[in-house]
């Protein structure tokens, strides 16, 4: 059993994020624009959809909230679902998009998020182990794990401040390309990174997202539908899902990630090497993110992100073009849009589409999408035929 | 005195134990009779055998911090008061356990030993937290 080439990512819409949303904007509201708008861009008609995956808005949740968006988007589905897997979310609907398409199940999937960054009336109910073992000594949130994450991997293996702030600085010479992105009208230098303020040592703000309202969608069809879409068809080549843990603490390790797995499974399934991919889009909701996905995805050795990230150059003209969008860390961070943001770009660059930061001769891509706190990882490999 | 304004842990059935020897100032574990594995935090069944024949047993308190941070800007209020010491601390006997380490942010390091210290934040709940040993 495989998903390779089983179906394509054939349209997508992106809205630029706010920091703050106009009051009349809802998660729904947001939804509608983007279901029409990736639709357009795919070539489509509202009736060709019969699949819908969404993410549960931290703004508006509910319990069956996939047949009660869907209704008010009028999408009839042979398959919904909420996917849940953190910032995963939307790297992991592609392939469960695909899946139900090579099951015979559905023939044009939407994959939808969108959230609002309403601090204040953000309900987010936390599971009970981690209100009695986490919240008590102020484990609350994300910026703590992943410090933690960041300090050891320090200790381990020699990772300096430096070595994490490039990673941001690079991201940001792409973002600067991005007219989507939060944070496009001024390089960084590393200098600027470690002079910012520190938040949770040895993260500084320029190493964090920033949260923000928007969303994106990406509509994921079978082949006979690839054939007559208006863009270029973003194949599936391979995809790889898997956690151990939720808190960092309890995790087996905490610069080893899950994302090894993930990424052997998707890499073995699409058939082809890490030196094959022209582009990686991996999830940074922090800078050790990267650094330590770089290692467990197979593009240096273990512990050797630090100098794999001063050695390479990391844009869009650079020799390993990492983020091209500029990353959560310059796009900004709407809700689940964030990870989307990754798959978004991966497609976007493989359709041709990215003007002034196009990757040339972009043909292979690689994606991952980060839940919690390294936690849920799943690996995609995107493909363009020539 | 002014009010304890963090969140506090809500014993449940399961955990309550845990909890109470704390109040005591003894650091209980479950250890599991299937597998002889120590456990924390506190469940039903052993997460590496899914026996359900879990015991209380006393441990050390001795333990080393795997790693840490200082959380110079909280992401809730009740925490935005002062700068705080998080950290995992790995114990001798195995488990590794959020917590805080009371010591001066700039003195903590990965690998440094400490032991146990209990934190009687009310009358009616103590938190496990770590010193330097």
């Amino acid at each position: 059993m495989s998903l390779k080439g089983k179906a394509a990512a054939i349209g997508i819409a992106e809205l630029k994020p706010w920091k703050e949303a106009p009051s009349e904007v809802t998660p729904l509201k947001l939804m509608g624009q983007l279901t029409a708008e990736a639709l357009a861009d795919a070539g489509l008609e509202k009736k060709d959809l019969d699949g819908f995956l969404v993410g549960m808005p931290f703004a508006d949740p509910g319990m069956i909230y996939p047949a009660s968006a869907a209704e008010v988007l009028g999408i009839n589905a042979c398959m919904l679902n909420v996917v849940d897997i953190g910032g995963a979310s939307p790297a992991g609907m592609i392939w469960r998009a695909a899946a139900a398409i090579d099951a015979g199940l559905c023939n044009a999937v939407l994959c939808i998020v969108a959230d609002l960054n309403r601090l204040g009336d953000q309900k987010v109910p936390v599971v009970s182990v981690q209100r009695e073992f986490e919240a008590p000594y102020g484990n609350i949130g994300a910026n703590c794990g992943y410090a933690m994450i960041a300090h050891r991997h320090m200790y381990e293996y020699g990772t300096t401040p430096e070595q994490m702030a490039k990673i941001a600085v690079d991201q940001r010479t792409n973002a600067l390309k991005n007219p989507l992105a939060t944070f496009n009208d001024k390089p960084l230098t590393i200098k600027d990174v470690l002079n910012s303020r520190m938040i949770v040592d040895p993260l500084h703000i320029f190493e964090i997202v920033s949260p923000c309202s928007g969303g994106s969608a990406v509509i994921v069809a079978s082949p006979e539908i690839a054939k007559r879409s208006k863009n270029p068809p973003v194949w599936l080549l391979g995809a790889g899902e898997y956690a151990n843990h939720a808190s960092i603490t309890y995790a087996p390790s905490l610069t080893e990630s899950p994302i090894r797995p993930a990424a052997d499974t998707a890499f073995k399934m699409a058939g082809v090497e890490r030196k094959d991919i022209d582009l990686v889009c991996p999830y940074d909701c922090y800078t050790i993110t990267v650094l330590v996905t770089l290692e467990d995805a197979g593009f240096c050795k273990k512990g050797q992100g630090g100098p794999f990230a001063m050695e390479h150059n990391l844009t869009y003209a650079g020799d390993f073009p990492c983020n091209t969008h500029g990353g959560q860390l310059s796009f900004g961070q709407p809700g689940l849009g964030g990870g989307m943001s990754h798959v978004t770009e991966g497609i976007r660059q493989l359709m041709g589409r990215g003007d002034g930061r196009q990757v040339k001769d972009a043909s292979l891509a690689y994606v991952n999408g980060n839940g919690g706190i390294m936690s849920e990882q799943v690996a995609l490999i995107l493909e363009r035929r020539s | 005195m002014s009010e304890y304004t963090k969140p506090l842990p809500k014993p449940t059935a399961t955990s309550r134990p845990f909890w109470d020897a704390a109040k005591r100032h003894e650091l209980m574990l479950q250890r599991c009779s299937g597998c002889n594995a120590f456990i924390y935090y506190p469940r039903d069944r052993c997460p590496h055998c899914l026996s359900d024949q879990l015991r209380w047993q006393p441990v050390s308190g001795h333990g080393k911090v795997h790693s840490y941070t200082v959380v110079r800007r909280a992401s809730t209020r009740s925490f935005a008061d002062k700068p705080y010491v998080l950290a995992i601390v790995e114990l001798e006997e195995g488990p590794r356990m959020t917590t805080n380490v009371e010591a001066p942010p700039e003195s903590m390091k990965v690998g440094m030993p400490v032991t146990v210290w209990f934190d009687d934040v009310t009358p009616e709940r103590t938190l496990v937290k770590f010193k330097p040993a």
